[in-house]
């Protein structure tokens, strides 16, 4: 691929990045975290390949696999984290049902 | 259409998902779907990889996945609200390592197949261009794990929150940054081959794992939700670089969301402490006024700290129509959001209106406050960020300020002098009666005392948060039986 076609990617998504978060209420901001968190985990493609490559030398399989363990921690780890932050942000009368 | 085509067009859907993904995060209304949207482009993503033909052996890749899930399932289920900043801290570190460890096996393999051979993978792609974004990879990857390391230790109090400083710092991290431009420019020229390529390696991976921990040293506990916010943006560029290495689109893209992403709540976290981000990472806040505070030299506080009993809280209490709670860091040390709720509702059965006043920074990281007290099942109508509730402040019977101190230091607003002369604060002082909930006399967290807690109208109820709220929750119920 195209290396100026990355680096034009690269920028685009850096403005889009600006847009979507620019207007988060600050109650969100701790989920917003956790869940952008977990996105950073998306090295684990790069994790997978490197792990499953087959040069012949352990070094890369030791690394990639420990990679793919860790970038798997940051994926899994994050989503339910923020699934679970997300799902106690009730609305009052919600939230009094469940009391009851 | 071909194999290489369909993966691509799977990236590009994965990509849509977390765009998507993170806009619905915004909102309230749509922010669970938003993430269960992002975790299925995710899911999308590894799938369409496991097609890619550079994956021979299955194996290790399972193995790999199968610990991790384990792991970070457990910790998720298991972490408990209040720990949630030193658990981001700790993800973060995990996929700033797992970056880094990419770009080292990618390294590897250029070094076992030599380089024309590795080029065959990626078009495009050449020597210098790939030796630089691997070196990014280990730079960014390292500083975020060890980094994120060292803001884990001290969020969960295994190590000291207080700044460590030491002669010399800057001086240190300058040859440190130095040392590191060095064995980038020599790695690079030598793409990374024969003994000087190998060890310049080496030693750039050595100096970004120390650089990570001597950076985050000499700031403050209280400046935490600032270094999370950054160590978030610099996971996402160390995935970003990852991402140059093996000329993956979706990488770049996911990376640099995140990376943006972090970088805004950085600015956001700044602001709400009216500090630069250069003096938050390089000042070493609070350190110097300890020293001060101690030899009693911060003259500037005068008054009496007069002490309340519960008993005599709960009388100023049952009086108010008016009630705002301020939390800060110590209602989570003292786990107190469950009791704290159970009190807003008798205040509120009593025929008062209560709300909670939120600082941006208050708690150890961005919306902090806001998720403990979801947790305790506190409706988010009754949060109320600092610029909205500020105005009403004066029409406040009470405020009810528990385990925040900077946050409310009229210091900020008054006191030129003051290291946090600036910062917006919460003017709980402007209410009629303020009862401020705190463990001990000594001074708080940044180790600069606060001239709220001496004024006319200020009651101080000592102890810990949980045990006193409590006991003014039973004078009420037994009042009332």
């Amino acid at each position: 691929m195209d290396l100026m076609l990355l680096f034009f990617i690269f920028v685009l998504a850096g403005f889009l990045g600006f847009e979507l978060i620019a207007k988060v209420p600050s109650q969100l901001h701790t989920p917003l975290m956790a869940g952008s968190n977990a996105i950073s985990g998306i090295t684990i493609v790069g994790a997978l390949i490197a792990s499953g490559a087959d040069d012949g030398s352990t070094l890369t399989t030791v690394l990639g696999t420990t990679a793919v363990a860790l970038a798997t921690i940051n994926v899994i780890g994050g989503y339910l984290v923020t699934d679970r932050m997300l799902g106690m942000f009730k609305k009052k009368t919600v939230a009094k049902k469940e009391d009851a | 259409m071909n194999l290489l085509s369909l993966i691509n067009l799977a990236y590009i859907v994965a990509s849509i998902l977390f765009i998507y993904g993170l806009k619905m995060l915004g909102r309230q209304s749509t922010a669970r779907r938003g993430n269960s949207l992002s975790a299925l482009g995710m899911l999308l993503a590894v799938i369409v990889t496991l097609l890619d033909r550079q994956i021979i052996d299955y194996t290790w890749i399972i193995t790999g996945l199968v610990i991790g899930g384990a792991i970070g399932f457990a910790c998720a289920r298991l972490i408990k609200m209040t720990s949630m900043p030193e658990m981001v801290a700790l993800l973060n570190g995990c996929g700033g390592l797992a970056s880094l460890l990419v770009g080292w096996a990618e390294y590897g393999k250029i070094q076992s197949l030599g380089w024309a051979h590795y080029l065959e993978f990626f078009d495009g792609s050449n020597k210098p261009f790939t030796s630089t974004v691997i070196f990014l990879a280990v730079l960014i990857g390292g500083i975020t794990f060890t980094g994120s390391i060292y803001a884990f230790g001290k969020l969960s109090g295994k190590l000291s929150g207080k700044p460590v400083l030491f002669g010399g710092q800057q001086f240190v991290n300058g040859a440190l940054v130095l040392g590191l431009i060095v064995a980038g420019v020599i790695f690079v020229i030598h793409g990374g081959q024969g003994a000087i390529g190998t060890n310049a390696f080496y030693v750039a991976l050595a100096i970004s794992l120390v650089l990570g921990w001597t950076l985050v040293m000499p700031i403050g506990g209280g400046d935490m939700p600032v270094v999370i916010s950054m160590l978030n943006s610099l996971s996402g560029l160390a995935a970003c670089a990852a991402g140059f290495v093996i000329t993956n689109n979706v990488l770049i893209v996911a990376g640099c969301l995140v990376g943006t992403s972090g970088v805004i709540l950085t600015m956001i976290m700044c602001k709400a402490m009216n500090r630069s981000l250069a003096h938050v990472l390089f000042s070493g806040f609070g350190a110097d006024t300890t020293s001060a505070a101690s030899s009693e030299g911060a003259g500037t506080v005068e008054g009496e700290l007069k002490s309340i009993s519960p008993e005599d809280s709960y009388s100023v209490l049952e009086a108010a129509r008016n009630v705002v709670i301020v939390p800060g860091y110590g209602m989570a040390v003292s786990q107190a959001q469950h009791v704290v709720r159970e009190l807003a509702e008798m205040l509120e059965e009593n025929g008062a209106e209560v709300r909670f006043a939120i600082h941006p920074v208050a708690g150890r990281m961005p919306g902090h406050m806001n998720v403990l007290l979801a947790e305790a099942n506190v409706p988010y109508e009754q949060l109320v960020e600092m610029d909205a509730i500020n105005p009403q402040m004066p029409m406040m019977d009470v405020a009810i300020v528990i385990g925040a101190n900077d946050v409310v230091n009229p210091a900020a607003a008054r006191d030129k002098s003051s290291p946090i002369y600036g910062m917006p604060i919460i003017n709980a002082h402007e209410a009629r009666t303020v009862i401020c909930l705190k463990r001990g006399k000594g001074a708080g967290f940044s180790g600069i005392e606060n001239q709220l807690f001496r004024l006319e109208n200020t009651r101080m109820l000592y102890g810990d948060a949980k045990a006193t709220l409590q006991a003014v929750v039973t004078e009420f119920k037994s009042v009332k039986a």
